[in-house]
C-alpha cells in the first residue's frame, strides 16, 4: 500500500532524523536550541537567494546558514561587556533574517513559488536527486560527527578544562556550528523552516530519561527521530494531514509517552 | 633573572585590564618542581585572572608567561556546571581528559581511590556532592600525570573538616609525585599548613614568602586568629613584614620580591 513517493519520503526523513538525533543531543547539552532556531529562520533568506540567483536553493540555504553561523561565532558577537544577553541578540538575528527572507521572496514575482513548501517542508515531493543530496550530506555529517564526538563532548562538559588539556575548542565549535547549519539545510526539506529545531531537540529530549551515556542518548535520539518520521508519515497518509507538522506531532507524542513512562517508573 | 631548570612556570610583570578596570598590575608568580605556591587575596584581587593567564586561557595586556617546554598541566577548575541533560557518570567524565584509550578502567578507579571517592565511580556526575566533585576534578587533573597541578579554589563548597583533608591530600600528592602545585585560595588559615610559598595578591603583589616564617611573626598570628577582619588586614600589613628577620615577606617593591623569590 506504500506508494513510491511515500517510501522516498520515509527514506529522506530517516536520513535526516538519523543525523539530527546525535547532533540534536549536543544542541540540548550545550543549551543551543535558540541558536538552532536562528539558523533555520535565516534559511529562508538562503532560499530567496538561491531562487534569485538561480543556483540550487539548498546551496543558498547552506551559504546563508554558514554566514549566520560564522557571524554568531565571531568573538565580537558575544562581547564580554555587551549590554544585551545572547538570547536577545539571537532573537534579533533570527527574526531579522526571517523578515529579510520574507521580503526577499516577495521580489520573486516571475518565479513560481510556494512559500508554504519552505515554511512547512514538502517531504512527499522528495525526488530521487533530493535523496542523493540527503544521503550524501547525511553521510558526511555522520563521519564528521564520529570524528569530533570525543573532543566536542569534552568541550561541552567544560570548555576551559578542555583548552588546558589541549583540545582545539574553537575549531571544534566552528565545525560543529557549520555541521549544524548543514543539517538545518537538510532538515528543512523534511519539516520546513519553522519546525527544523524540533527535529533536533525533541528526539534528543525523548532519549534523555532512557540513557546512561552520551552515546546511548545520541543513538536513541536517532531512533526516536526515525520513529517520528515513520509515525508522522503514517498519520499524514491516513488522515491527509500536512506531513511536516505530523512528523513533529509524532515526535511530541513519543516525548510525552517516554516522559510519562519515566516519571511513572520513578514513582514506583 | 636566572631561569633555573626546575622552574615549571613563571609569570613576569603581568598587566591586565577588564573594561577599564585594572585587575592586575605587575603581577608575578613562579612555581618550581615539587613546590606548592598559593595565591591569596580578597575578592577581585585578580587571583583567578592570574591563574587563567598562566594557563593560557587569557592573554595579558602586558607581561610574559614562560613555561618549561612540554609542561604537562593538570587543571582543576573552580566548579563544574554540566547540564542535567547530559547523561555521564564519573568514570566516563574522567576518561574525557585523556587521549582515546589512554587510561583503562582500573587506572581511573585507582586514581578515584587515591582521592578518596571510589564510591561515586558510577554515579551521574550531576548527582555527587560539592566535596566529591572537587575530588573528582582533582582525580581528572591527576590522571594526566601532570608536572604542574593548577587548582582554582580547590576547597570551594567543601565543609571545614573536608577542607583540611583536601589540603592534606594535595600535599600528599605533591610528596608522592613531586609535581609543582599552584593554588588559588582566599582561606588564609587553612592554606598555611599546606603551602610552601604564599603570594598575597591585590591587583599587585602585596607580599610573598614562606608561610612558616610568616606565621611565626606574632602580629601575623594575631591577624590570623581574628577571622574575617583579620583576613583583610593582612593585605594592609606590608610594613609589618618588611622587618621580618629572614626578609621573606616584602612589600610592593617588585624587584626586591623577585630577588628574594629567586633565592628560595
Amino acid at each position: 500500500m506504500f506508494d513510491d513517493f511515500l517510501i522516498r519520503a520515509l527514506l529522506a526523513g530517516c536520513a535526516v532524523a538519523a543525523v539530527a538525533g546525535p547532533l540534536g543531543a549536543f544542541v540540548v547539552w550545550r543549551r543551543m536550541a535558540y541558536f538552532g532556531s536562528t539558523l533555520s529562520h535565516a534559511a529562508l533568506l538562503g532560499i530567496a537567494l538561491g531562487l534569485l540567483t538561480g543556483i540550487n536553493t539548498m546551496l543558498g540555504v547552506m551559504l546563508v546558514s554558514l554566514i549566520v553561523a560564522l557571524l554568531m561565532s565571531l568573538p565580537h558577537w558575544r562581547h564580554k561587556n555587551d549590554l544585551l544577553s545572547e538570547d536577545t541578540l539571537l532573537g534579533i538575528l533570527a527574526h531579522g533574517s526571517l523578515a529579510l527572507g520574507l521580503v526577499a521572496v516577495a521580489f520573486l514575482e516571475d518565479v513560481r513559488f510556494d512559500l508554504n513548501v519552505f515554511l512547512f517542508g514538502d517531504i512527499l515531493a522528495v525526488t530521487r536527486s533530493d535523496l542523493y543530496w540527503l544521503y550524501g550530506g547525511g553521510a558526511g555529517v555522520a563521519i564528521i560527527l564520529i570524528f569530533m564526538w570525543r573532543p566536542l563532548l569534552s568541550s561541552t562538559v567544560h570548555e576551559e578544562l578542555s583548552i588546558v588539556e589541549g583540545v582545539p575548542v574553537q575549531t571544534f565549535r566552528l565545525v560543529y556550528v557549520l555541521v549544524l547549519a548543514g543539517v538545518v539545510a537538510l532538515a528543512m526539506k523534511v519539516v520546513g523552516i519553522l519546525l527544523v529545531t524540533s527535529l533536533l531537540i525533541i528526539p534528543a529530549a525523548t532519549a534523555r530519561p532512557l540513557s546512561c551515556t552520551p552515546e546511548q542518548m545520541g543513538i536513541l535520539a536517532s531512533v526516536f527521530g526515525c520513529l517520528s518520521v515513520a509515525g508522522g508519515l503514517w498519520g499524514s497518509a491516513n488522515y491527509n494531514t500536512p506531513s511536516g507538522p505530523s512528523i513533529v506531532l509524532a515526535a511530541l507524542v513519543l516525548f510525552l509517552a517516554v516522559r510519562l513512562f519515566a516519571s511513572f517508573k520513578r514513582s514506583v | 633573572m636566572s631561569q633555573l631548570p626546575s622552574v615549571l612556570i613563571q609569570a613576569n610583570a603581568i598587566d591586565m585590564t577588564f573594561g577599564g578596570r585594572q585587575v592586575l598590575s605587575h603581577g608575578e608568580a613562579k612555581v618550581a618542581e615539587g613546590e606548592i605556591v598559593t595565591l591569596i587575596g580578597p575578592n577581585g584581587a585578580g587571583k583567578t585572572t592570574m591563574v587563567r593567564i598562566m594557563l593560557g586561557l587569557q592573554s595579558p595586556d602586558k607581561g610574559t608567561v614562560i613555561r618549561r617546554p612540554n609542561l604537562r598541566v593538570g587543571y582543576m577548575p573552580q566548579s563544574l556546571n554540566i547540564d542535567p541533560s547530559l547523561p555521564i557518570d564519573v568514570l566516563r567524565f574522567l576518561s574525557l581528559g585523556l587521549a582515546r584509550g589512554d587510561a583503562g578502567h582500573d587506572l581511573r578507579s585507582s586514581v578515584l581511590e587515591d582521592v578518596g571517592v571510589c564510591h561515586v565511580a558510577n554515579s551521574p556526575i550531576q548527582k555527587i556532592s560539592g566535596g566529591e566533585m572537587q575530588r573528582v576534578l582533582l582525580a581528572r587533573a591527576l590522571l594526566r600525570n601532570p608536572d604542574l597541578l593548577v587548582l582554582d579554589e580547590p576547597v570551594q563548597g567543601v565543609d571545614v573538616s573536608g577542607q583540611s583533608e583536601l589540603y592534606a591530600l594535595i600535599r600528599k600528592i605533591r610528596d608522592h609525585r613531586g609535581c609543582g602545585v599552584l593554588m588559588v585560595s582566599h582561606d588564609l588559615h587553612m592554606v598555611m599548613a599546606a603551602t610552601d610559598y604564599v603570594i598575597c595578591l591585590n591587583q599587585h603583589v602585596c607580599c610573598a614568602g614562606h608561610p612558616e616564617t610568616v606565621s611565626r611573626h606574632p602580629e601575623f598570628v594575631a591577624l590570623f586568629g581574628e577571622g574575617v577582619a583579620a583576613e583583610f588586614s593582612i593585605y594592609q600589613h606590608d610594613h609589618d613584614h618588611e622587618h621580618d628577620v629572614r626578609g621573606n615577606v616584602i612589600t610592593h617593591d617588585q624587584k626586591k620580591y623577585l630577588n628574594e623569590y629567586n633565592n628560595v
